[in-house]
């Protein structure tokens, strides 16, 4: 029953390396700091991630939502710290959209 | 043979600042795992109250306060910080921890995402002694290790 688990859990981490959704390097590092001392650390991690993702995810809709004039400075920020947390939690494909999105951003195209 | 005994036992006191909960999260652990005793602040102003310097930026003060403020709080070994954070930024703070008497000795590290070769330039040239580039890894805070040694009292002659 736990191989199985085990498995699953095995397939699904590499399917994710695969499409690119999750850095295999950086996420190997964060479950290198987990230990016996420390059994949730990647659990915790990662909670926290969605937590503080949301969080900015709420604050950039209603930045989007005060169309006119789009404030780019604070779309920008906040995409800076969303980046800056995928970019830790191996969130690759993520980072990858922020990183365009703040393109947008910087070249003030509201469309994109 | 007691002072090496003495200095076994004791942990290098790491301070770390960070406004981002993940990053602050990942830092602790590496720290931990390294065995360094920790303390974590979440901004600039936060880790300024902590090492006493947030009093006016009249230098007497600071000074009649010193050993006051040092024996109230505890040592720190090693401070590393983010660079970007809203407030007061790493770059402030590193300026900040240079320019004071009492605490210009401890080493201080930056942090950052951005790789951008005139702000390294800039920490360095300030006195940071490393800038790690995030996500920080095992390796980056196995840099720290001879920064905190070269502060050991064997090493330095009459401490500070």
């Amino acid at each position: 029953m736990e191989r199985n688990s085990h498995r699953q859990l095995a397939n699904m981490k590499k399917s994710l390396f695969d499409q690119g959704y999750l850095d295999q390097e950086q996420f190997t590092q964060l479950e290198e700091l987990q230990d016996e001392a420390n059994p949730n650390f990647v659990e915790e991690v990662v909670t926290l991630y969605y937590r503080d993702s949301a969080r900015l995810i709420q604050n950039i809709e209603q930045a989007l939502a005060e169309k006119n004039p789009l404030d780019f400075t604070k779309l920008d920020n906040y995409m800076h710290q969303f980046k800056g947390s995928s970019c830790s939690i191996g969130a690759k494909k993520l980072k990858n959209e922020c990183t365009q999105f703040r393109e947008y951003c910087r070249t003030g195209n509201g469309e994109g | 043979m007691a002072m090496g005994r003495v200095s076994l036992e004791k942990k290098f006191h790491v301070l770390a600042i960070d406004d981002s909960t993940i990053d602050r999260k990942l830092i602790e652990r590496l720290l931990k795992i390294s065995s360094y005793q920790v303390t974590i602040m979440d901004s600039g102003v936060k880790a300024l109250e902590f090492l006493g310097l947030l009093d006016d930026d009249n230098g007497s003060i600071e000074s009649t306060f010193t050993s006051t403020t040092q024996n109230h709080q505890e040592k720190v070994d090693l401070i590393i910080t983010d660079y970007s954070m809203p407030g007061i930024t790493g770059f402030d703070l590193l300026k900040k921890i240079k320019e004071s008497e009492s605490l210009k000795n401890i080493p201080v590290v930056i942090m950052s995402s951005e790789n951008v070769q005139s702000r390294i330039n800039s920490c360095l040239e300030s006195g940071a002694e490393e800038f790690l580039l995030k996500p920080v890894q095992q390796s980056d805070v196995n840099k720290l290790r001879p920064h905190l040694l070269r502060g050991m009292p064997e090493s330095n002659s009459f401490g500070y």
